[in-house]
């Protein structure tokens, strides 16, 4: 195996978590979930210290961590953006609010901006369809959006 | 709860939540500690369903029905309604129609035709208190079931109630659970799973029971553990729903608390535990065999049934899987009887159905109707009509598996057989509806790209197939469309449908089959014309400024974001159609109609 360059403290808190699911196999995506809110995201060491954990072969947790949506092997930005593609956001104009973002920010969707302060990404419905269509701004939803208001959503959080 | 003399519903669904209901909910406590009232409740609810008009706040007894209310109204409700008993007439709901303030709940025409069984206690009870739930009837079918009934008889009630699956396919529920019962009548162990991944995007009604009345989702899973003979109940829960997650484990944990879970349940020796298991975001793992294997930490991707899972499912037990909605009415069908259940709804399709009714709508929410409603008396009683006084064009039903119904389509009683037969389905409950300003080719798009992303890469058809229908698409789209990519795409879809693996392939063409039939015309302008009718395609259609029509008030100029209209003051402007990125925002922003797009 190769090499783990990770931090120790990193490293105790993955081996705390699989410790706490009982090192189960079955629980695999509960530990990635865990260890995902812990450390923000899910790079290929982490994978390989849980893959040991549980005895189980990388390229199964990596087989996991790659088809789920939820989970993440890039670190998200300091504020993560989330654009709702849910249809009910998509046919009251979604699509504007997220070409407007990507055309200020210069990002595609599953990227950070180069000072790590946005990140951007595209979800399935948040469920606030009454506000459609609505973006994410870390917890922060922000209602019936329009593509003029974009810049100066986005500018809240460059002060 | 006697002894308030006044209770305040606050809504705390996710749409009300999202408009600051919690802060509305903080103020009121506050201005009510402030003034020294002590005899008024404030609760926090699930969801009333009416979200267009959120946040919501309901008043009890006198069921006054305020909207979209801001923390600076609190201290007006107070004053007003709880203290001089006046109701606060600009916070009613203004009925359109009759340009009339409405105050009672029951008479808005938003809830008029509905008819509330799955969401019988959102809204009405704390989610997070037990003992508001027990005292609207709660647990007390678990107890009817459990000291009246053999697992048998349960069985048999379920099965004449007529109760099919609502999570899609409408699979007669008391047959699902007795198949699990009696298939593989000695396992070691059986498993009671409640599917709660709600993938359909623009579909909210599971999270909203999960959200507003978790414990009727732990009665009903108690219920058939009961009936087919499972200790153990897990559910499988979208990790992107952190709010319905708190909810249902809060609800876990109290049940098991008040001996409602755990072992010797009520003292008949009954024990029923359950677990949550996390959705990590696929779409395909509402299918039920890709589901468990979720479950077991693997990647969700389908299996060919049979085994079908009442024989092999969950660690290669017997399982049985149903649906939140579904489980939602179970308890109430033990109450009040199959009879009664049975009574509501159309012949083959019984009881109530839950849709998350969105889009181009005048009164988005959540709504349950009888079984047979009409799509129209939905759309126009339910929710107000289409909105700006547009024209109403298609309304989808059953999300990417589903199809675009139209005018033609509004009498269509809502129903599995008869969504069937116009080639829609009923689906999990998303229906969206959309006006003359949506493309539907672009509609076709958007579910085939859902599909694409979502498709587990398992079975070829849906894998490459889908891809390659995306591919034609795409190109119809920026106008590069042939008539052969046409027929292309309608042999494309016919056997992706014929061949995929699971429900989700086979249905994947669905919104591109339904288009092509009932939209014919607009794929012909895309292709033949290139033109976009509905002016949503961005290559296709350019934006204008009409000379005569433009004072130079360059109202446009100063909004335009990429600096393309250009122009002298007080002479007409003109847009740079290179630079132009036809965001539509000098459109909404000409007072004088001088922008139109070709």
């Amino acid at each position: 195996m190769a090499t783990i360059k990770i931090n120790s403290q990193y490293l105790k808190e993955i081996k705390e978590v699989c410790a706490s699911f009982n090192y189960e196999k079955g629980q695999l995506i509960n530990v990635l979930k865990k260890t995902q809110e812990k450390i923000g995201y899910l790079p290929a060491e982490v994978q390989m210290v849980i893959a040991e954990e549980l005895k189980v072969p990388v390229a199964k947790v990596y087989g996991v961590v790659s088809f789920y949506s939820f989970f993440t092997m890039v670190p998200k930005g300091k504020h993560p953006i989330s654009i709702c593609l849910g249809t009910a956001c998509y046919v009251r104009g979604a699509e504007g609010i997220l070409h407007e973002v990507e055309r200020i920010l210069g990002i595609k969707p599953g990227e950070v901006t180069p000072d790590g302060l946005f990140s951007l990404d595209c979800l399935r419905c948040v469920g606030a369809c009454g506000l459609a269509p609505v973006i994410l701004i870390g917890e922060k939803v922000y209602p019936r959006v329009t593509p003029n208001q974009v810049k100066a959503i986005l500018d809240e959080y460059r002060k | 709860m006697t002894h308030y003399r006044f209770h305040i519903l606050c809504c705390g669904g996710t749409g009300c939540k999202a408009s600051n209901s919690a802060g509305i909910v903080r103020k009121f406590e506050a201005v009510l500690k402030e003034k020294n009232i002590n005899d008024v409740q404030v609760i926090t609810t699930g969801c009333f369903g009416f979200c267009e008009k959120g946040p919501i706040v309901k008043i009890l007894p006198d069921n006054t029905f305020y909207v979209q209310v801001k923390e600076e109204d609190v201290e007006n409700i107070i004053n007003e309604h709880i203290i001089k008993g006046r109701k606060v007439e600009r916070l009613l709901y203004t009925d359109p129609k009759a340009n009339a303030h409405i105050s009672d709940s029951k008479h808005m025409g938003f809830y008029k035709k509905q008819m509330r069984v799955a969401l019988r206690n959102c809204g009405f009870i704390n989610p997070e208190d037990i003992r508001e739930y027990i005292a609207r009837d709660g647990y007390a079918a678990l107890g009817k079931v459990l000291s009246e009934m053999t697992p048998e008889q349960a069985i048999e009630e379920m099965k004449k109630s007529g109760l099919r699956g609502r999570g899609g396919a409408g699979f007669p529920t008391g047959k699902k659970w007795e198949l699990a019962r009696t298939l593989v009548p000695n396992a070691e162990q059986k498993y009671v799973i409640c599917n709660a991944d709600e993938g359909d995007p623009g579909a909210f009604m599971d999270r909203s029971i999960l959200e507003g009345d978790p414990h009727s989702i732990i009665e009903a899973m108690a219920i058939c553990g009961y009936c087919i003979g499972a200790t153990k109940g897990l559910v499988y829960i979208r990790a992107e729903y952190p709010l319905a997650i708190r909810r249902l484990q809060i609800a876990i944990d109290q049940a098991r608390e008040y001996g409602l879970l755990g072992k010797d349940i009520m003292g008949t020796g009954f024990e029923f535990d359950i677990e949550l298991r996390y959705g990590a975001g696929a779409f395909v793992c509402g299918e039920e065999t890709a589901l468990i294997h979720s479950m077991e930490g693997q990647r969700g991707e389908p299996t060919i049934k049979p085994p079908f899972p009442a024989v092999k499912g969950y660690n290669g037990m017997p399982s049985n899987v149903n649906n939140v909605e579904t489980f939602a009415n179970v308890p109430v069908i033990y109450l009040k009887g199959a009879d009664w259940f049975s009574k509501i709804g159309t012949e083959k399709s019984k009881g109530t159905k839950v849709f998350a009714l969105a889009g181009k709508i005048n009164n988005v929410g959540l709504i349950e109707v009888p079984m047979g409603t009409t799509l129209r008396e939905i759309i126009y009683e339910i929710g107000g009509g289409i909105k700006g006084g547009k024209k109403f064009k298609a309304v989808q039903t059953g999300g990417p598996s589903g199809g675009c119904l139209t005018e033609k389509h509004l009498d269509t009683p809502v129903d599995y057989e008869s969504l069937a037969a116009a080639k829609s389905i009923m689906g999990s409950g998303g229906m969206i509806v959309m006006d003359e300003d949506n493309c539907m080719v672009s509609i076709a798009k958007f579910y085939l790209d859902f599909t694409v992303d979502e498709s587990c890469g398992k079975c070829t058809p849906c894998r490459v197939g889908n891809k390659r229908m995306n591919e034609i698409l795409d190109k119809i789209i920026k106008g590069n469309g042939t008539m052969e990519d046409l027929d292309t795409l309608k042999n494309l879809a016919n056997v992706i449908k014929d061949t995929a693996l699971c429900g989700l392939g086979q249905t994947a063409p669905n919104p591109v089959i339904s288009t092509l039939d009932n939209f014919y015309d607009e794929y012909l302008a895309h292709v033949k014309d290139k033109k976009c009718p509905a002016g949503q395609c961005k290559d296709l259609l350019s934006y204008v400024i009409n000379p005569e029509k433009c004072i130079g008030c360059t109202a446009c100029a100063r909004k335009c974001p990429v600096n393309a209209i250009t122009g002298v003051v007080k002479q007409p402007q003109t847009i740079d159609q290179e630079k132009c990125i036809k965001c539509g925002t000098c459109i909404d922003t000409c007072k004088f109609g001088a922008i139109s797009k070709q």
